[in-house]
């Protein structure tokens, strides 16, 4: 049982879902990213599938395998997947009023994240490198079946994904500063519940980005 | 279960601190004065984009002529006033994009999403205000670029509204790079400031609605605005995505839409329409349910079918997105899924069909008052009506081989662009004008504008069902140069000269428009005797908006009512059956 303003004939007075603006506003973003990324995955999808052949994992990179280091970027997955676990303890650790434990897991948070950006970064420079880029070197794109395609779907989808966690790690640091001032209560911490959901959406389009980008 | 009558609890935001005018009217998180600034700056591309039309119809008018003033362009659009082929495809271009992303759409979500829906839902503002002021600062220098490409080297883009990869993806092959890459960098923009909107509606309609405000209580507009929000919400992300895409094939060597990198034109044209049908309900549901309201105040009597109207809007939201296939009938997709899509794009008729016939009933038998909004009303059912008739001769697969990219196809995207939205859009300022600025505008002037305006809009866009069905397409620099146009030359100018008409007939618009912001009528609180929300406030509406957060005893259509002795009955009055919401405990959390 709980108080509330009721209409005549039982209608509830004030309507709306018992979710607060700041909370669903996430939500009603996140469906739009959502969709943002269904357009450039389905352009990948729509892409790869009409190339016919495709750089495969498992085969060398000499008979036409892919480019890309696997096993670096699974790492950086596993720490990614970490993220997501300290962010929800850090959400806990406020639920309960654990002051020390929130700033604790969103600094946890802020370096893993930045962690992850880093590496993607590197495996960017170490790909350039090596003459993996939008459009492909001579030498690759020659060993590479469709080298500028591969190149082209593989720098905008990790390139935006990335993005989205550079500016997740951005709005983490404000949001930890806004911890260590002690502006986020056991009562009262919508900031922390909300880029929490933005860092497991993130989290989650990686997973797919890495299964059918890197994996598959 | 003990029950006390609730407190009206007065509003933490009536209080009146002054603010600076930088404050209050530039960076404003007013929702209404965001919703006024859209609508001085998205008036502005309206006549940025006619002015653009009078100059495609002058060269199809009056091909190779000199413009009349035209000497004072540059000689990279026109030497000498006569217009140049690349000039020519620019405006097509612009035209489309001005009219499209910063005319109508804005004109519709921008101004009346904005100004609407916490005024007739009961709210003091927007759920995210400072959101709602980003967006119109995002939509601000979209604006600015899309003008600036006009005057860069290279002129603006040249590839169409729909800017078809690989026609925009290779500069040379219209000789536009920086025009086209400002377009797609202002598209981004306006990407933006959609998406800022888009979460700000949908947020204030779920939650912010004032008690007794059920859904089903909710006006038409706002419902309409609702669904229209959801649409763009999702949408406009996927053009983002494309648009993108593009910039980079332009720029970095991306092979997306290219084929000799393995890159699929096609893929640009089923994204751009996967964006771009949704895009068409868009820009055609917020006039509708505007339009709605206004009927049923005009012909005082409650809106016929409420809640059919609603399942409509939902229903042809929905199947606008499994349509989009219809704009490519003709790229060489499988016969099959040619059929299907023909089969969906017809269904929309029905949901249409129901709306047009609601709007009839409406009217059926009622105490119609021709008031300006009223007229330019009925004018958008009529129009909306031949417009989506010549849909559905397009939707057939069979009949679109023919009409594909003719002169059908722009009278029949003029005829649901132009006359209706454009209608309901006209139809909404004069209604809600006296909202925003306190005074009425010229009932005299504005009916001499509706005049004029149907007439030459009507003697404007119908012969351009003949042309089309004679063959002439749609995008054409001189249609002279074929033998078998030029028997249309003679339509073709009397098009060009009904269009200067009808470009001409705004101009008592607009001095109706600014005179009576300092000179009209004062409007007091409910000129046109409506229920919503908004009218039980003062005009033009105080910032934070209601004192009292209101109660919502009834929906926005009770016209004639034998319970009151007026003929309108305002949502928020109680009668004598009506008790007050009390507090009282419910089960649940």
């Amino acid at each position: 049982m709980h108080d509330a303003v009721v209409m005549p004939g039982g209608i509830r007075a004030e309507p709306g879902m018992r979710v607060y603006n700041l909370k669903l506003g996430m939500w009603v973003f996140l469906a739009s990213e959502v969709m943002f990324f269904t357009g450039l995955i389905g352009a990948y999808i729509i892409l790869r599938f009409g190339a016919g052949e495709w750089a495969l994992p498992g085969i060398p990179l000499e008979e036409g395998g892919t480019p890309l280091a696997i096993q670096l970027t699974a790492f950086n997955t596993f720490l990614l997947i970490c993220s997501s676990v300290t962010m929800v303890k850090a959400f806990a650790s406020i639920e309960h009023g654990d002051q020390r434990g929130l700033r604790l897991f969103l600094v946890a948070t802020v370096l893993i994240g930045a962690t992850f950006v880093g590496i993607q970064v590197y495996e960017y420079m170490v790909l350039a490198h090596e003459g993996f880029l939008p459009r492909c070197s001579d030498e690759l794109a020659a060993i590479v079946p469709n080298c500028n395609l591969f190149g082209s779907t593989f720098y905008t989808m990790t390139g935006f994904h990335g993005t989205h966690v550079s500016l997740g790690v951005l709005c983490m640091i404000w949001v930890t500063v806004k911890a260590f001032r002690g502006k986020y209560t056991r009562e009262n911490h919508g900031g922390v519940e909300v880029i929490g959901l933005y860092w497991h959406f993130v989290d989650l389009v990686w997973i797919m980005l890495f299964t059918i980008v890197y994996l598959i | 279960m003990a029950t006390v009558e609730a407190a009206a609890v007065p509003l933490g935001h009536a209080h009146h601190e002054e603010m600076g005018f930088i404050r209050k009217y530039i960076f404003s998180t007013d929702h209404k004065i965001i919703g006024i600034q859209f609508l001085f700056t998205c008036l502005f591309f309206l006549a940025v984009g006619g002015l653009l039309a009078m100059l495609i119809r002058w060269q199809l008018g009056f091909p190779g002529q000199p413009i009349p003033g035209g000497g004072g362009l540059p000689d990279t659009m026109a030497p000498s006033g006569i217009m140049l082929p690349e000039f020519y495809n620019s405006l097509v271009t612009m035209h489309g994009t001005f009219m499209v992303f910063f005319a109508i759409m804005p004109l519709l979500v921008g101004v009346y999403a904005n100004f609407l829906i916490p005024l007739k839902l009961g709210a003091p503002d927007m759920a995210f205000p400072r959101l709602n002021m980003m967006s119109y600062w995002t939509f601000v220098p979209a604006g600015i670029l899309m003008l600036a490409s006009l005057f860069v080297e290279g002129g603006a883009s040249g590839a169409g509204w729909t800017v078809y990869a690989p026609l925009s993806a290779v500069p040379e092959y219209t000789g536009v790079s920086l025009g086209q890459q400002l377009w797609i960098v202002s598209i981004i923009f306006f990407a933006g400031s959609s998406l800022l909107g888009s979460v700000n509606y949908i947020t204030t309609i779920i939650n912010m609605r004032a008690p007794g405000m059920t859904l089903f209580r909710m006006p038409l507009s706002v419902w309409s605005l609702f669904v229209t929000a959801i649409l763009a919400l999702l949408a406009v992300p996927i053009l983002a995505g494309a648009v993108i895409m593009l910039l980079f094939d332009q720029t970095i060597g991306t092979t997306f839409f290219l084929p000799e990198g393995g890159g699929q034109p096609l893929l640009w044209q089923h994204l751009f329409w996967f964006f771009g049908h949704p895009e068409v309900y868009i820009l055609i549901l917020p006039a509708m349910g505007i339009v709605s309201d206004v009927l049923a105040n005009g012909s005082r009597k409650p809106i016929f079918g409420y809640h059919s109207m609603v399942f409509a809007i939902i229903a042809i939201a929905f199947l606008g997105w499994i349509v989009w296939g219809h704009h490519m009938f003709q790229s060489g997709m499988n016969p099959l899924l040619g059929t299907s899509f023909m089969i969906s794009t017809m269904a929309i008729a029905v949901p249409s069909a129901i709306k047009v016939f609601n709007w009839l009933g409406t009217i059926w038998r009622g105490n119609i008052q021709f008031h300006t909004p009223m007229l330019n009303s009925i004018a958008f059912v009529a129009m909306f009506t031949i417009g989506g008739l010549s849909g559905i001769f397009m939707a057939s697969n069979s009949v679109d081989i023919f009409i594909h990219d003719t002169y059908y196809i722009v009278a029949h995207i003029h005829y649901v662009l132009f006359g209706g939205s454009l209608f309901g859009i006209f139809a909404a300022i004069y209604f809600w004008y006296p909202k925003m600025f306190g005074r009425l505008m010229s009932e005299r002037w504005g009916k001499i504008h509706f005049a004029l305006t149907f007439t030459f809009y009507n003697l404007t866009f119908f012969p351009m069902h003949i042309l089309g069905m004679g063959g002439h397409m749609r995008r054409i620099y001189d249609p002279n140069q074929y033998e078998f146009l030029q028997r249309f030359q003679g339509m073709n100018k009397f098009i060009s000269i009904s269009a200067f008409l009808l470009f001409a007939s705004q101009i008592p618009f607009i001095v109706n428009f600014f005179w009576s912001l300092f000179r009209g009528k004062k409007s007091g609180m409910n000129p046109w005797r409506d229920n919503g929300l908004e009218w039980t406030i003062p005009s033009p509406a105080p910032h934070g908006n209601f004192e009292v957060t209101p109660t919502v005893y009834r929906g926005p259509y009770e016209f004639s009512s034998p319970e009151v002795e007026e003929d309108f009955l305002p949502q928020d009055l109680p009668l004598n059956g009506d008790r007050k919401p009390v507090r009282q405990q419910v089960p649940g959390d």
